[in-house]
């Protein structure tokens, strides 16, 4: 390719979880516009296994923005400048010359793997401690027993998108994981199948979320600004509500 | 090797409502808005200072004889600020917890890291929080308990009291900038107690909770501000 | 209604072209062994067989449950439902999966929707006339017990996935809604906007993990798995890397269930995710599991096309797309370049709807996606050129958006115009989008019985890691009903009757076949990271892709596939002496990763190509030049292909050999597919 895009990219390297890493600069050339900005780094991996220098770790699955699996704050925003994640983030978001500083997300939940890998099981495990409706294979009545109001069912729906990518703990200058935890109380609370387990679940959540290290929240909204999937603050306030009905019922 | 990656946590046991960090904000929210009930009626109350000398002392005297004779004399003084000082133990604990707590959340910084999505207000909570908590310091030490005029005048008078503070420059300086912590303070605390009181859950319900806590920081951090400035500007004197 | 069966056209056994049985065009390619038979399907009348064969299952006691151990490999909708529902049985279930967590498996990223045979619509659905539809739509390649299985237990997938609370589309007395879906005449497709997948696999990852903390589950996150352990005639475990720490780990169990997804990524560009590989079921392949129909490979027709050298993957959109978008290209090549809105009506060339009058725009998947290629090899492609084509074709809105404005085409399809834009950088409201086909699912993969059985005892294959379901073409919205199926409501049953023969004698790590099988993985490790040569992992699966995509892709030929397998086999020897893996392999190692995954397609491309070869058919998702009609549809030649090809691995330089499962329809009529 002739024509493109020359770029200075800043890069955290660690080997390991108990390496202290640091910032590497890279150049990369020729860089499409068209591009995806993963595309991108992978470019700039062949070159480095070319010249025998070992690739960067970074996490990415789908490549189609659903699956959640790639991260990266990228110039200081989680999944870069626009609304999306960073596998759908391409290169016409940049322009000729610009220097990208790429990390990975910082949280002491999120302890760094290698290089911009990070380990995101404290999401599974606040999942596993209430983020689910007991409802054992088998078991269940006839789909249209229950109508679900359909403002509720759309609710439920909006804040189900949640990609588990931490793009909110990323960006939240706390380490919160509160949009998490509320869009997942907030799906499931609307339901009326969510309904038997709703306040236990909240106090789980919320003390497996505390207990993994996460900060508090602090209402500033850098999270909704970062999600992919648009969640909105709202979510927090069910999930403040709902703990606060739970504390009243003695939970 | 204790590998942080791999040892995984359990999960807890016998999660309580009560022991969480959404708990600890329910107190900070709570403390916060017994606050702006309090800074709006004392707010009101410094505007008599346009009243004049008489109107301003009256209502000063008059607090001291609130609720008589089912309460004792400044029996709802006391009350009120046994009820203050209650409520800046709570916030200030839970601030503190909830800082700490945020600050072990995230050890390493970012190198570059911008802040889409949030308010400058929303940023200055804690330093703010902190400058406000300094100034309340002195300021009760210059009306409440210490009586101190920085011009040597007379101490037992509030209006002249109030008067001699604000004709020193320097002094309505310090305060009108504690004015503006505060209304930034408040332009994301009634905010954020809104939201953490969980009464924001739809969008316009958000939108009516920062209208409303912009409409109450500018209310108040201006009521507080227009007396200093009109001592200064000598049409209060 | 050519959906009916009076009005399609009848199996045409009368042409005049040489049947099959007069070529061998694999010959020298493969050996021809025994004669394979499902032996679990139970006889009788096909609506009964399920129930008698749940009945015939054998118990395991409730107290024998904790005692017994089961591994499953992958946590998609198939993996994640069956550890979710054995864990609640109370067995002991281990997950693997090689993403960092379980709900990030490639289900997830299915758009479109989940039939079942609800027939809440009143419209003349049934269990019966989704199997009828399933085994047309796969033309008559699938095995009927199955199909009609999965059509049963369609109905109670609903239910429990709306117990779970996975948010359905509702209407506004709160009942759940349904749409029509790829070209099918009834509504039965249950979806939750275009994230259906997400939903359904949201709603088991966290059944799954419900089970987590019950402990009945143990979850391994970032493992993969590279060897299956066949002990004694049994599969009894895996030996699984850490892709962390990079530690082989030995994992024993009682039995071992594959729902490791399909091997798409064969091609290098599909949409599969970037992981998705065939590892684990071309290990178990070599193990002794026999591979079916594996030529058998779905070729999307809604993708994005491709923009250029540097493109790691496509991306799907949903064909619901093609409800009420138009596809057409320009009829002159010169107007190939032009901007399309400055195109006459009159030199537009709405090809599908010209050539299948009463389908139109909703022809199958597989029709859909030749007649573009068919278009764009004429010249008369659009977008950039990419090799020496154009590879493009227009879906148009502009008609959709005058009959219904441009709100109500924007509330059905938002998500995907805005995926599209994102990707593309052009917007659909005011350009024709550009599609082209792009390899999505495969319809292939390891040979199981009635029961889920692969050949090898207590090794299990469930979802698009087996082949029994879906013929030689899917369905729109079935992918995710067969992964719920065997996760939810048929594994659970099957693998009861073979656990009810353990718990098995105890082996442990000394035992030879794990010691083997530990050695295997180890020396393969070692030997991807001596070899040391000049070219990336990348660059090989690349080529690789581009050999698949050419000659074992949309249309194939007994020429173009025998000079495939020529190049797969140098490329392969190429790949084995002068790849180029750094890093360690006690680490984090991501092109080691990809490298173990290559090296097994290199082996799964040579044996898809000589299924082709030998198929020398035209059915479903494979169309062979060889077999076609004389206006170039599909001809299928049941007389000596209404078989599944089940291929046995053979060690050195001895050709696979081929076992045939006769297909024998009972309960449906064999038929030419028309959708003229």
């Amino acid at each position: 390719m002739t024509d493109g895009m020359n770029l200075t990219l800043n890069i955290w390297r660690q080997t390991g979880p108990d390496d202290k890493g640091s910032i590497h600069s890279y150049q990369v050339e020729g860089i499409s516009s068209d591009m995806s900005f993963l595309e991108m780094l992978d470019v700039l991996n062949e070159q480095l296994n070319a010249r025998g220098e070992e690739p960067i770790a970074f996490d990415s699955d789908c490549r189609e923005g659903i699956c959640g699996m790639c991260s990266l704050m990228i110039n200081g925003e989680a999944h870069g400048p626009e609304v999306t994640t960073t596998c759908q983030l391409h290169m016409r978001s940049f322009k000729d010359g610009d220097t990208i500083t790429i990390e990975p997300w910082r949280a002491s939940a999120f302890p760094v793997i290698k290089d911009l890998v990070v380990d995101r099981g404290a999401l599974d495990r606040i999942i596993q401690s209430g983020g689910y409706i007991s409802a054992n294979t088998g078991s269940a009545p006839e789909a249209n027993s229950v109508p679900v109001p359909r403002d509720k069912a759309m609710r439920a729906f909006n804040v189900a998108t949640c990609i588990g990518c931490g793009a909110c703990v990323a960006a939240c200058p706390n380490g919160s994981a509160s949009l998490f935890v509320g869009a997942k109380i907030t799906h499931l609370g609307e339901l009326p199948q969510g309904q038997p387990e709703r306040y236990s679940r909240v106090v789980d959540m919320v003390g497996q979320h505390d207990h993994e290290g996460f900060g508090g929240c602090t209402n500033i909204g850098e999270c909704a600004a970062a999600c992919p999937k648009e969640i909105p603050l709202d979510v927090i306030s069910q999930l403040n509500k709902d703990l606060r009905t739970a504390l009243k019922q003695g939970h | 090797m204790a590998d942080p990656v791999t040892k995984h946590p359990t999960l807890i046991e016998g999660a309580r409502a009560s022991r969480t960090s959404i708990a600890l904000k329910f107190l900070m929210a709570v403390s916060g808005l017994v606050f702006v009930g309090f800074v709006l009626g004392h707010m009101y109350g410094n505007l008599k200072a346009f009243a004049g000398h008489d109107a301003f002392n009256e209502y000063a005297h008059h607090l001291r004889e609130l609720g008589e004779p089912m309460l004792p004399h400044e029996g709802f003084l006391w009350i009120m600020r046994v009820g203050l000082l209650v409520a800046l133990v709570v916030h200030v604990w839970a601030a503190v917890a909830l800082w700490r707590r945020a600050q072990k959340a995230r050890p390493i910084k970012y190198v570059v890291k911008k802040h889409t999505g949030a308010i400058p207000a929303s940023r200055l909570m804690r330093t703010g929080g902190l400058t406000i908590l300094i100034f309340l310091v002195w300021h009760l030490i210059n009306f409440t308990i210490g009586k101190v005029n920085v011009q040597g005048g007379e101490t037992d008078d509030p209006y002249n009291l109030l008067v001699d503070t604000f004709d020193v420059w320097w002094m309505t300086l310090i305060y009108l900038a504690a004015m503006a912590m505060l209304g930034a303070h408040l332009h994301h605390g009634v905010w954020s107690a809104c939201q953490t009181l969980g009464i924001t859950g739809t969008a316009q319900s958000r939108a009516r909770a920062k209208t409303l806590s912009l409409a109450l920081a500018i209310v108040i951090a201006g009521g507080f501000s227009l007396v200093p400035i009109a001592v200064l500007a000598g049409i209060i004197d | 209604m050519t959906d009916m069966p009076d009005t399609t056209l009848t199996s045409d056994t009368s042409h005049d072209e040489p049947t099959a049985g007069e070529y061998d065009d694999a010959a020298g390619y493969y050996t021809l062994g025994d004669p394979i038979q499902d032996a679990k399907a139970p006889a009788g009348p096909i609506a009964d067989r399920w129930q008698t064969r749940k009945f015939e299952a054998r118990l395991v006691n409730p107290a024998n449950r904790r005692k017994l151990s089961i591994i499953i490999v992958g946590t998609g909708l198939a993996g994640g439902a069956a550890a979710a529902t054995l864990g609640e049985a109370g067995y002991n279930v281990k997950s693997f999966c090689y993403q960092d967590s379980a709900r990030r498996a490639h289900s997830i990223a299915a758009q479109g929707g989940i039939n079942a045979a609800k027939n809440y619509k009143e419209d003349g659905d049934s269990v019966h006339r989704l199997f009828y539809d399933t085994v047309k739509g796969g033309d008559y390649r699938s095995r009927e017990s199955n199909v009609y299985r999965l059509a049963e237990v369609s109905v109670n997938i609903i239910d429990q996935c709306v117990a779970q609370g996975v948010p359905f589309a509702r209407e506004y007395g709160g009942l759940l809604d349904n749409r029509s879906f790829g070209g099918v005449q009834v509504s039965r497709t249950f979806y939750a906007r275009g994230q259906t997948g997400q939903q359904l696999l949201i709603g088991a990852y966290q059944a799954m993990e419900r089970q987590v903390a019950a402990g009945t589950v143990e979850e391994f996150t970032r493992h993969e798995m590279l060897e299956v352990i066949v002990a004694d005639g049994r599969a009894r475990g895996i030996i699984a890397r850490d892709m962390v720490t990079g530690e082989i780990e030995t994992h024993l169990a009682d039995v071992v269930v594959l729902a490791s997804g399909g091997y798409g990524n064969v091609f290098y560009l599909s949409t599969n995710a970037m992981g998705s590989n065939v590892t684990a079921a071309w290990r178990a392949h070599r193990k002794g599991a026999y591979m079916a129909n594996p030529c058998y490979t779905q070729i999307h027709p809604t993708c994005i096309p491709v923009s250029g050298e540097h493109q790691s993957k496509l991306t799907l959109m949903s064909e619901s797309l093609r409800n009420d978008g138009r596809i057409w290209v320009p009829k002159k090549k010169e107007d190939c370049t032009k901007d399309p809105r400055d195109i006459p009506e009159e030199d537009r060339d709405y090809y599908l709807e010209r050539i299948y009058p009463s389908f139109g725009n909703l022809v199958p998947r597989d029709i859909a996606s030749r007649q573009a290629k068919n278009v764009c090899d004429e010249g008369r492609g659009v977008g950039p050129l990419v090799g020496d084509f154009r590879r493009g074709v227009y879906l148009d809105f502009a008609d959709a958006i005058k009959r219904l404005g441009e709100d109500a085409v924007r509330e059905k399809y938002d998500n995907l115009f805005d995926m599209y834009e994102r990707i593309t950088g052009e917007n659909p409201y005011q350009v024709p989008m550009r599609i082209y086909p792009a390899v999505h699912y495969v319809m292939g993969g390891l040979w199981v019985d009635y029961d889920l059985q692969s050949t090898i005892p207590g090794l299990f294959v469930t979802g698009e890691a087996n082949f029994s379901d879906h013929g030689a073409n899917r369905l729109g919205a079935s992918a995710l009903m067969q992964g719920l199926a065997d996760g939810y409501f048929v594994l659970p049953h099957t693998i009861r009757d073979y656990l009810s023969e353990g718990p098995f004698e105890k082996i442990d790590e000394s035992h030879e076949a794990v010691v083997e099988a530990r050695k295997s993985v180890e020396d393969r490790v070692a030997k991807l990271l001596s070899i040391n040569g000049t070219r990336s992992v990348d660059s090989y699966h690349k080529e690789l892709g581009h050999i698949m995509w050419e000659y074992c892709g949309m249309e194939r030929t007994a020429e173009g596939l025998r000079k495939a397998i020529d190049m797969i086999r140098e490329l392969r020897a190429d790949f084995w002496t002068n790849v180029k893996v750094l890093g360690a392999a006690d680490t984090l190692n991501q092109s080691l990763e990809k490298a173990g995954r290559v090296a097994d397609f290199f082996e799964l491309g040579e044996l898809m190509c000589i299924d082709a070869l030998n198929r020398r058919e035209s059915c479903g998702g494979h169309f062979r030049a060889e077999s076609q009609t004389e206006d170039g549809e599909a001809l299928r030649h049941d007389d000596e292909f209404a078989y599944v090809a089940a291929w046995e691995f053979t060690e050195g330089d001895e050709p696979p050999v081929l076992h045939k499962e006769d297909l024998v329809y009972t309960a449906i009529e064999m038929k030419q597919r028309s959708y003229k």
